[in-house]
């Protein structure tokens, strides 16, 4: 018998259940409560192997490091080299992902134009069309080629410097999209064809091509429409990167671009952002070997996208085999999404800065994912510009660094002789050895 | 030959493909200042070239003189092109304006995606016409395949003959008007009661097309508009 009374009996803390997390949990109780996914904006949050799991080996004894801030370290690309006539030639490798007017506001999509423009890079229209701001403001801009062809006309594809047929993106390879009736304002709906205020569908098929020897056929008439004059890029959702990759190359593509699950979207499924696609890390040496495979690497240039944030991000994509990376996700942070700033405002909403991923209900408190013209008007397009320059440039300084540590006159000497691995899954993901040994899983030894 | 036929024909800019690429064919009718006295061409020897005529944006008539490949007469923008022969996938795809008759049958996806402008086909149109179109009208004397004006925006699909399964599915705007029989209909497609404005679109579309049809002969199907925002009620629809 214990004769301890109970408030002195230590007891079992409660404990929460790795399977059935708080977040499940809830997640099951909202399920419950409405009979309808969660839907949302972003990208996946789920934690995965990615571009930290890995390390540059700077030079030493054996490797000669260049002079920072005197020896030139070059980070320049041209893209569209196989076909166009014209290709594009960009200053920084760091280009911003396509982001269609309507997801975002008009002020957002002028100050992208005028952030890329300021050092030198491309950004990218999105699922809508192409707005006279938006094409004003860029002076390197790609025309997305989408299925369901909003606002596609032939006067803004000549318009354009370069066309991105879009199979599919990262946060869910196989989706088509969804714009809610609370973003189709009398703008977006007129540039749509569509009435005001519906649910918009984005088709995940094309309409008149099916597979790679369409799209063959596709782009012969896309170079034929513009003269041959434009790089054509293809774009799809990292899933089977190495036969994807090689059919784009296969159909005509001057460009491709592979975009990992960590890409972020307007607005899909919750369960498709996290349970679809893989991580860019896993994404890109299968691609490069695909265009080895073809002897196209360099000659098809490579964009890689989904989760990159820093200039050691960038460094690596390239050393890893990639020509050049886009942002879209990190260039929103850039502009001013999540800012503190609007702390009170995100709580209002049920979230907090740094949280907020309900980019599909249109009520962005930065003006960003909304257009609620009151919003919308918060954002200054020439300061939320300038801050995307800056964060462009400081991506481009850091690559810089990395490369003149590893003795690179340019980006492009990056190699992935110069990295190493931290984790078994990313050393056999990025086929690179595990740090201070030669060992890469699957490779032998 | 007779004599007038003759005339026209010297009026006429012959291209063989044949003897010159298509690159050269298609930079000839892009490049077409707006006043061209260069009006009338009649391309020989097409024989099922891809990407045909497409991206002309001056108002000349073009005559594809045989069967035409993938995406013929593309994007055109406001020049009236005749195929002598069957199309292949996406005839007159995204078109925004002018006129595009063909004479024979034609294959998937006609008029996608098609802003403006008048798509005739005399004979049958495969799955998929019409798909996603937005603001052409089309016009097929025969049958159209399964799947045709598939969300649809809008503009007006006359089907003379029969349609095959779900047509219209999730429909938005778009009017389609069937003489024949329709298979089954897609998510969110209805009849229509057709009214004198209906009447009135369909008649003049008949008469452009050289159909000798009456408006009253015809059904018109619509959108329900049930889908036009998500429910989870309406799953079971898609």
């Amino acid at each position: 018998m214990n004769d301890t009374p109970f408030s002195q009996i230590p007891q079992t803390k409660p404990r929460f259940s790795a399977t059935f997390d708080p977040h499940t949990i809830a997640e099951i109780q909202r399920a419950a409560a409405t009979g309808i996914y969660d839907i949302r904006g972003g990208g996946t949050k789920r934690k995965l192997p990615h571009f930290d799991d890995l390390l540059f080996l700077g030079a030493s004894m054996s490797r000669y490091p260049l002079e920072g801030y005197r020896e030139k370290c070059g980070t320049d690309v041209v893209l569209g080299t196989r076909f166009a006539k014209k290709p594009i030639h960009l200053k920084t490798p760091v280009t911003i992902a396509g982001m269609s007017f309507g997801a975002l506001s008009g002020n957002a999509k002028e100050a992208l134009g005028r952030g890329a423009t300021a050092v030198g890079t491309s950004t990218t229209t999105g699922d809508g069309g192409m707005t006279p701001e938006e094409r004003g403001h860029s002076q390197t801009l790609v025309y997305q080629y989408l299925p369901s062809r909003y606002g596609m006309n032939l006067a803004d594809l000549r318009k354009a410097d370069a066309i991105e047929v879009v199979v599919g993106q990262g946060a869910k390879p196989g989706g088509g999209g969804m714009l809610l009736g609370q973003k189709i304002s009398p703008r977006v709906a007129k540039m749509r064809n569509l009435p005001e205020g519906i649910d918009q569908r984005s088709a995940c098929r094309h309409p008149d091509w099916t597979g790679p020897d369409d799209l063959e056929i596709k782009i012969l008439e896309l170079r034929e429409l513009t003269n041959w004059e434009k790089p054509i890029y293809v774009k799809v959702g990292a899933s089977r990167p190495y036969y994807d990759i090689a059919l784009a190359v296969k159909a005509g593509a001057d460009v491709v671009v592979l975009d990992g699950m960590q890409g972020g979207t307007a607005a899909t499924q919750e369960v498709f952002i996290e349970q679809v696609g893989i991580p860019i890390l896993a994404a890109i040496r299968p691609a490069v070997q695909a265009l080895q495979d073809l002897g196209m690497h360099r000659q098809v240039q490579l964009i890689v996208s989904g989760g990159i944030r820093t200039g050691a991000d960038v460094a690596k994509a390239i050393a890893l085999g990639a020509d050049a990376v886009a942002i879209g996700t990190a260039a929103l942070v850039a502009l001013g999404d999540n800012s503190p700033e609007f702390e009170e405002e995100y709580r209002k909403l049920g979230t907090t800065a740094g949280a907020y991923d309900d980019w599909h209900e249109g009520r962005d408190p930065a003006g960003i994912t909304t257009q609620d013209p009151v919003l919308a008007a918060r954002l200054d397009p020439v300061k939320a510009g300038r801050r995307l320059a800056n964060y462009l440039s400081v991506l481009t300084l850091e690559a810089q660094t990395i490369a003149r540590a590893c003795g690179k006159s340019h980006l492009h000497n990056l190699e992935p002789e110069d990295l190493v691995a931290l984790t078994l899954e990313a050393s056999a993901m990025a086929q690179v050895p595990l740090a201070g040994t030669s060992w890469i899983p699957g490779k032998g030894g | 030959m007779s004599s007038a036929l003759e005339k026209t024909m010297e009026d006429t800019i012959m291209f063989d493909l044949a003897a010159a690429p298509l690159r050269e064919l298609n930079e000839k009718l892009q490049t077409l200042p707006g006043g061209t006295n260069q009006t009338a061409w009649r391309i020989a020897n097409p024989r099922g070239a891809h990407a045909l005529a497409v991206g002309i944006t001056t108002p000349v008539q073009v005559l594809i003189d045989g069967h035409a490949g993938y995406y013929a007469a593309g994007m055109n923008d406001g020049a009236a092109i005749t195929i002598n022969g069957n199309a292949a996938t996406g005839v007159a795809e995204n078109m925004m304006s002018g006129r595009v008759h063909v004479k024979g049958d034609a294959s998937q996806s006609a008029g996608a995606t098609a802003h403006g402008g008048l798509l005739i086909i005399d004979g049958n149109a495969s799955a998929r016409c019409g798909i996603s179109m937005k603001g052409i009208d089309i016009v097929v004397k025969g049958n159209v395949g399964h799947m045709s004006a598939f969300m649809a925006q809008s503009g007006n699909l006359v089907v003379c003959g029969d349609a095959g399964d779900a047509l219209g599915d999730s429909l938005y705007e778009a009017r389609l008007f069937v003489k024949g029989s329709v298979k089954s209909l897609g998510a969110d497609c209805e009849k229509k009661q057709m009214g004198a404005e209906d009447a009135a679109i369909l008649s003049d579309l008949l008469q452009r097309a050289g159909v000798a049809a009456k408006p009253e002969e015809f059904t018109l199907y619509g959108s329900a508009r049930t889908l036009y925002h998500f429910h989870v009620d309406n799953a079971g629809a898609y």
